[in-house]
């Protein structure tokens, strides 16, 4: 028996158990090889749930894990780091039939990948909040931002925040399809998502892009650079300040 | 190189799993329980609350780091970077002991997260062996190797478990893991004698005990088939097990596995207890 054999017939119950392995009488024990197919498929299926409960809420729990269970088939874990298990689900989501139809699905299961690596990443000092605020203009312009490992920004054209908060924090539906940008801070352990105000999300991209305040501010045609700034600091977001 | 971790050892004493919802209990008192084991895998992120807890705990305790995806038993070759991720941790950690599993979880680039078993012939023996003296190698120190829960036997099989376990710890100088609760699964699904099994385990090798606790279902032909569960209690036989264990083998670190359907300090506690009231009657 190869573990080739053993790994194929583990992931596709329609196949046969590999010859070679039996009971301790030398007979057939399919049921005995079916404990390990047990065993992947519900630790990874209850390592899907736990990555995705705002994906899972949205779509019920039988569902979910009908789907965990297709999912797993196809996308098996790639590190032994379970913390990092489902990067693929955003572009399994948007392939997948029956959920095609849910158009802010897969930006949702982005948004709790990237809650789940801001919760694992590298910890670090955030500045004062008084290091911008007492800026010269001038320099404060041509200032270039470096961000906490903890910080991810996301990108929607649905209202993802809203409905992140809607399914954990018992926030308001969202009422209309209307694009959201995230930016995720972690100020101690725990990440926050954060709505930017509308027209930041450019801001933020070209800052974490490297370019420095002036050339960000181009990018973003109005928006509510104050609110904005507020939520880099008290989210302990700048790390430094070149 | 390998008397790094063996030289500062866990103590002869209670020791449980530790879980992210007992660190308040824990650093409010940890009563019987006098180290604490990691999973070696939920602590290779970069940072965050996981690591933070780790530090306090370890200023407080003696901690093992248990590896569950280094796929010892594969085919193919040692996965380098989970190794160096391995030798990071154990690295700034400096724990009381590191082990392992004799099982595979790893195939090409996929794991498949389940401790899944190997035939135990010449070839595997000097594929484990060799993969064991890699880790001990690069992560820099002795490792225990434990024995697993099986449910299914190889045709190809030639040697015992015992002697397969025994013949990798001289050939590597690692140390073994004893799990009753594996003994016992293990032995019931081969329908072989789990009192034989502990009578003729190498103790002297053993740095470690696990204890826990398993599900019971049936074979292909009606009789008992255990599954190694983690998610109750240590079962009556495997205290009786464990006890006849440290008569022969004298006290040892012992391990309360409970990975599942995790329940409250207090309960977790209490299994610590009891295994400290069997350490007490036997010399270490």
């Amino acid at each position: 028996m190869s573990q080739g054999d053993f790994r194929a017939a583990l992931l596709d119950p329609d196949l046969p158990v590999p010859a070679g392995i039996t009971d301790p009488e030398g007979r057939p024990a399919p049921r005995r090889f079916n404990v390990y197919r047990n065993n992947v498929t519900v630790s990874l299926t209850e390592a899907l749930r736990q990555a995705f409960p705002v994906v899972r809420a949205l779509v019920g729990e039988d569902f979910f894990t009908a789907m965990a269970r297709v999912h797993l088939r196809a996308h098996p874990p790639r590190s032994p780091l379970l913390m990092l298990y489902g990067e693929d689900m955003p572009a399994f989501l948007e392939a997948f039939e029956p959920v095609r139809h849910l158009g802010y699905l897969p930006d949702v299961a982005r948004l709790e990948l990237a809650l789940r690596r801001s919760y694992h990443a590298a910890d670090a000092d955030p500045v004062r909040p008084e290091a911008l605020q007492s800026l010269p203009p001038e320099r404060f312009l041509a200032s270039r931002i470096a961000f906490a490992p903890a910080a991810r920004l996301l990108r929607s054209r649905w209202p993802v925040a809203t409905i992140w908060a809607a399914n954990t924090r018992g926030g308001p539906q969202p009422r209309a399809a209307v694009a959201e940008d995230v930016l995720i801070t972690r100020a101690g352990y725990d990440p926050e998502p954060a709505l930017l105000p509308a027209g930041a999300g450019p801001f933020i991209a070209a800052l974490m892009n490297g370019e420095n305040l002036s050339e960000a501010l181009e990018k973003a045609p109005e928006f509510d650079l104050t609110a904005t700034l507020g939520i880099l600091i008290s989210g302990g977001a700048i790390t430094g300040i070149s | 190189m390998l008397d790094r971790s063996a030289s500062q050892g866990l103590p002869p004493l209670p020791g449980v799993g530790y879980k992210a919802q007992h660190f308040s209990n824990i650093m409010d008192g940890a009563g019987p329980v006098a180290w604490l084991e990691i999973h070696a895998e939920n602590y290779m992120g970069d940072g965050g609350r996981p690591l933070a807890q780790l530090r306090h705990l370890a200023e407080r305790f003696p901690i093992s780091v248990h590896g569950v995806g280094l796929s010892i038993g594969g085919e193919g070759r040692l996965d380098r970077s989970h190794l160096s991720r391995l030798k990071h941790l154990v690295g700034w950690l400096d724990p009381a002991s590191f082990s392992e599993h004799l099982a595979w979880s790893t195939h090409g680039a996929e794991f498949l997260n389940d401790l899944l078993p190997l035939p135990y012939t010449e070839r595997t023996l000097a594929r484990v062996i060799d993969h064991i003296d890699e880790v001990q190698e690069t992560v820099g120190c002795r490792m225990l190797l434990e024995n697993p829960s099986v449910y299914v036997s190889f045709a190809e099989t030639n040697l015992g478990e015992i002697e397969f376990l025994t013949e990798i710890a001289r050939r590597t100088g690692c140390g073994l893991l004893l799990d009753v609760n594996n003994v016992f699964v293990s032995c019931t699904n081969r329908r072989t004698d789990p009192q034989d099994y502990i009578d003729s385990f190498p103790h002297r090798l053993v740095g470690e005990i696990h204890l826990g606790g398993h599900d019971e279902d049936s074979d292909d032909t009606g009789q008992p088939l255990l599954i190694d569960a983690h998610g109750s209690a240590v079962v009556d036989p495997v205290w009786q097990l464990y006890a006849r264990a440290i008569a022969v083998g004298g006290a040892k670190p012992t391990l309360i596995e409970w990975d599942n359907d995790v329940p409250e300090w207090p309960v977790l506690a209490a299994e610590a207890a009891r295994a400290a009231r069997i350490l007490d009657r036997v010399p270490a």
